[in-house]
């Protein structure tokens, strides 16, 4: 690597100039990588991907969507049925958006598994927090925008949540809506909204990986990278790996749009919009079903929306919630039966969401929502005092090194045990 | 590992599922499940059964149903030809204007025209019907959950009331419909219609025709849609491999040092 | 720093990655057409490519335009004098030769689109009123192009004569454009 770095001598020009081909060449192709990530590691490009295909199929969408309340939902259709592949585009958008949802849950709860948020990594979770946020509003404002009737009431059970606010609470929601109830202004704004904030997210995704790469990538076992032996460059063998990773989530995404592009939507939302009948049953989109639990299971208006807002603000926090020092739950036994009984929690949750609101579904609702505080406020302060961890591997090489052939690290780990 | 991995798969899809189940435990009602040619994954609509469907929807459905985002040309897609097309837009009064003296007037139906709607407007539709909107059918079978289930089923509930059960005037009793009390008369009736392919007009018959015209109004992209839908599968079957085996080669040197 | 040199068998290499990045491009480009094609003309924007007129009303020497794919359709009912000068007209030094016969199907009515071939303005010449330039016909006014009786230009930058559109007579009267 001495003087002309790049064999083009137009790349090297320009590099000497805008050291751009320099930077990639460190970031994308030499960027060392811990040697034993495991499938779950795919996830981050995959959010990242699917965001690209968000924002490129919006784009598209937007050059034939009307934001009006007489023309979005005819425009909608119009997409759907004479625009060419109008309907291609609208089903990978829609669907899109619930493959991105599970697609960045499982790289938080990735995180939440392998104590990815741990010291020196807190900004760098923080920045992903602040993601998911962006995401829900984002989705929340897209959800609004073909202006059937659930987009409608979504609208106003969502913006409503702001009249909890004590004293400016009904100033805040006559702001949102530029008028009385959700109409043409709360419309124009939600696309208005739903179009920029995406490019926030690019934004805050780009910070993301800054942050990221100042450390590197957390790893199954947690333990930091002791040298060169535990790393391994990020291009060939990540790249293709995420392409391979790209390649299996793809056929299940191209599945769902092209067989079951409305089993994640909802049946109503094919009705225009109509601001003097509710439909019977409101229910938000699978990814809000656990927060509506939340938020259904006090009993109180404002403290349902504390609540519901408090169950994000603990992730914020979480790194100086879990004090213990090892990251990885492979090495903490009862840390990794908690998150178990987490992600359990939160599925429960999520199906408590879809549920009336009465009888049992509210007792169960409120025990969700206790145990999920609980886990995140009592649990994992008290846990580091109580849990005896497992030794941790001298470095990352050298549990590989004593494993046979080719079976995967993780895989090792689990076998010795 | 893996098995924690599959486990959280697993516990994410049945999410899914109870949700879903969530969402359809309203509803109480079992509609006969009627094995539609469209609702299989491959399945395609019965053209000549759809075509029924729509001389059902034109003699019987549409005094009081609008399909508004369908145009006539869209019919092609059941196998009418261009002279068939004008020839049924022609049927139509299409009201037009303003002309070059201000005023709206009635010309017969071009092919570009969206279907004539029975009433100038909705108050007017309400005013028309008792004050229950007759809904527009255009996309009624994406709008309802088990759309095509249920508007059969809906078509064939009228039965004779419980003894002991008032139906107030103006109301119908249909086992089908929730609340069992609906404003539209049953519709179907025997040889409701004379079908110009022969066929015999039974209520059953009738339902299952408009039903699948209606479906195709509602996805009309269907067709399209899983076509292409198999070439996009296969195709990313075959990348997934071919990248399978190469991430196996190129990390190769990476597992053979272990 | 860590060996990032690829297997030393070469030829099986290249045939596996390169057919993989192969397929995943043209998979990327499959991808990007529908994006592409959105942009075209949709299904509605081309049913409505044909407009009917009557021209019962419209009297010799007057002019008509109407909309058709959201373009100015001109119609003139000519005038014998008009009709004469259009078809005396010597091909030779015609910029764009074509006789009145080309260009008309029933010579009383001329049907253009109303669109300068230069960078498509809308021409002057359908009002009495009108600048008709030197020819009788048509003028633009952004770049000065002179059309005839025929719609043939004779003098400025316009390359071509006016455009005819597609058009044929239902009756003596009615016309359907498109």
């Amino acid at each position: 690597m001495s003087k002309p770095k790049f064999k083009n001598p137009v790349v090297n020009w320009i590099d000497y100039r805008l050291p751009i081909f320099t930077f990639m060449n460190h970031e994308l192709n030499e960027y060392p990588t811990p040697k034993n990530l495991n499938y779950f590691w795919n996830f981050g490009s995959l959010a990242g991907i699917t965001l690209v295909i968000m924002i490129v199929t919006g784009i598209v969408l937007s050059m034939n969507y009307t934001a009006h309340i007489d023309y979005a939902f005819d425009s909608v259709e119009r997409i759907m049925r004479d625009v060419n592949h109008g309907w291609l585009l609208r089903y990978i958008h829609m669907n899109g958006a619930s493959f991105f949802f599970i697609v960045v849950y499982i790289h938080i709860f990735r995180g939440l598994y392998y104590g990815s948020y741990k010291a020196p990594r807190e900004i760098l979770w923080i920045l992903g927090v602040l993601i998911l946020l962006l995401m829900m509003a984002t989705a929340f404002m897209g959800y609004v925008l073909p202006w059937g009737q659930m987009s409608f009431w979504g609208a106003t059970v969502i913006t409503n949540l702001f009249s909890a606010i004590p004293l400016v609470g009904e100033s805040i929601v006559t702001w949102l809506w530029g008028g009385f109830s959700v109409d043409n202004p709360t419309l124009n704004r939600f696309f208005s909204l739903h179009f920029v904030l995406p490019f926030v997210i690019v934004g805050v995704v780009i910070l993301h990986l800054v942050a990221l790469h100042r450390f590197g990538s957390n790893n199954p076992i947690g333990i930091d990278v002791k040298g060169k032996q535990d790393t391994i460059p990020f291009h060939p063998y990540y790249t293709i790996k995420d392409l391979f990773g790209l390649s299996v989530f793809a056929t299940v995404f191209a599945a769902a749009v092209f067989f079951f592009p409305n089993f994640m939507g909802h049946p109503d939302n094919y009705i225009p919009a109509n601001p003097m009948v509710t439909p019977a049953h409101i229910v938000p989109e699978w990814y809000f079903l656990p927060f509506y639990a939340i938020l259904r299971a006090i009993p109180d208006k404002l403290g349902g929306v504390l609540f519901m807002f408090g169950a994000i603000m603990v992730l914020f926090v979480l790194p100086w919630l879990d004090k213990s020092s090892v990251r990885s739950s492979q090495f903490r036994p009862l840390y990794k039966l908690f998150f178990w009984f987490l992600v359990i929690d939160c599925i429960a949750l999520g199906y408590l969401g879809a549920m009336p609101a009465e009888g049992i579904y509210v007792v169960l609702s409120r025990l969700a929502t206790a145990y999920y505080f609980f886990h995140f406020l009592i649990i994992l302060p008290l846990l580091p005092k109580i849990e005896s961890t497992r030794p941790l591997p001298v470095s990352i090489s050298t549990p590989i090194i004593t494993t046979s052939s080719n079976a995967s690290t993780v895989m090792a780990m689990r076998e010795k045990k | 590992m893996r098995f924690s991995k599959l486990v959280l798969y697993f516990l994410i899809l049945f999410n899914f599922f109870l949700s879903k189940l969530a969402l359809s435990a309203g509803k109480a009602i079992e509609y006969p499940d009627k094995n539609w040619s469209f609702s299989s994954i491959f399945g395609t609509f019965d053209k000549a059964s759809a075509q029924r469907g729509f001389q059902v929807y034109k003699e019987v459905c549409a005094g009081c149903h609008g399909m508004r985002l369908i145009s006539y040309r869209n019919l092609a897609a059941l196998g009418y030809n261009q002279d068939e097309l004008k020839a049924i837009a022609s049927q139509f009064e299409i009201t037009d204007g303003p002309n070059d003296d201000g005023e709206f007037f009635t010309r017969p139906g071009r092919t570009s025209d969206k279907f004539a709607s029975p009433y100038p407007n909705k108050k007017a539709a309400i005013a028309a019907n008792g004050g229950a909107y007759p809904p527009d059918l255009s996309l009624i079978i994406k709008a309802r959950p088990n759309g095509a289930n249920y508007l059969h089923a809906l078509l064939s509930g009228y039965v004779e009331p419980p003894k002991n059960m008032k139906v107030p005037e103006g109301m119908y009793y249909n086992k089908f419909y929730s609340g069992n009390l609906i404003a539209m008369p049953q519709p179907l009736y025997e040889d409701g219609v004379e079908y110009l392919d022969g066929t015999k007009a039974s209520p059953d018959q009738m339902a299952i025709d408009v039903t699948t015209f209606l479906a195709w109004a509602s996805e009309p992209e269907l067709e399209e849609r899983k076509q292409l839908g198999i070439t996009v599968i296969l195709f990313l079957i075959v990348f997934s491999i071919l990248s399978y085996f190469s991430m196996r080669q190129i990390w190769a040197p990476i597992k053979n040092k272990n | 720093m860590t060996n990032k040199n690829t297997p030393d068998d070469k030829n099986k290499r290249d045939f596996l990655q390169v057919s993989t990045y192969a397929l995943g491009a043209v998979g990327a480009a499959s991808f990007v057409w529908p994006l592409i094609n959105q942009m075209n003309p949709a299904a509605d924007t081309l049913a409505l490519a044909s407009t009917e007129v009557d021209l019962e009303q419209l009297e010799e020497g007057q002019a008509i335009t109407v909309t058709w794919r959201g373009k100015p359709v001109f119609i003139r009912h000519r005038t014998k004098e008009e009709i004469a000068s259009a078809k005396d007209q010597l091909l030779d030094g015609l910029r764009d030769p074509q006789t009145d016969d080309e260009r008309v199907k029933n010579e009383k009515y001329i049907v253009l689109v109303g669109v300068c071939t230069h960078l498509g303005c809308v021409p002057l010449g359908q009002k009495s009123g009108d600048v008709k330039g030197e020819y009788g016909g048509w003028f633009c006014p952004c770049h000065g192009s002179h059309y005839d009786h025929s719609g043939r230009i004779r003098k400025g930058p316009a390359p071509t004569n006016l455009e005819i559109p597609q058009y044929s007579f239902l009756s003596d009267t009615l016309i359907k454009i498109g």
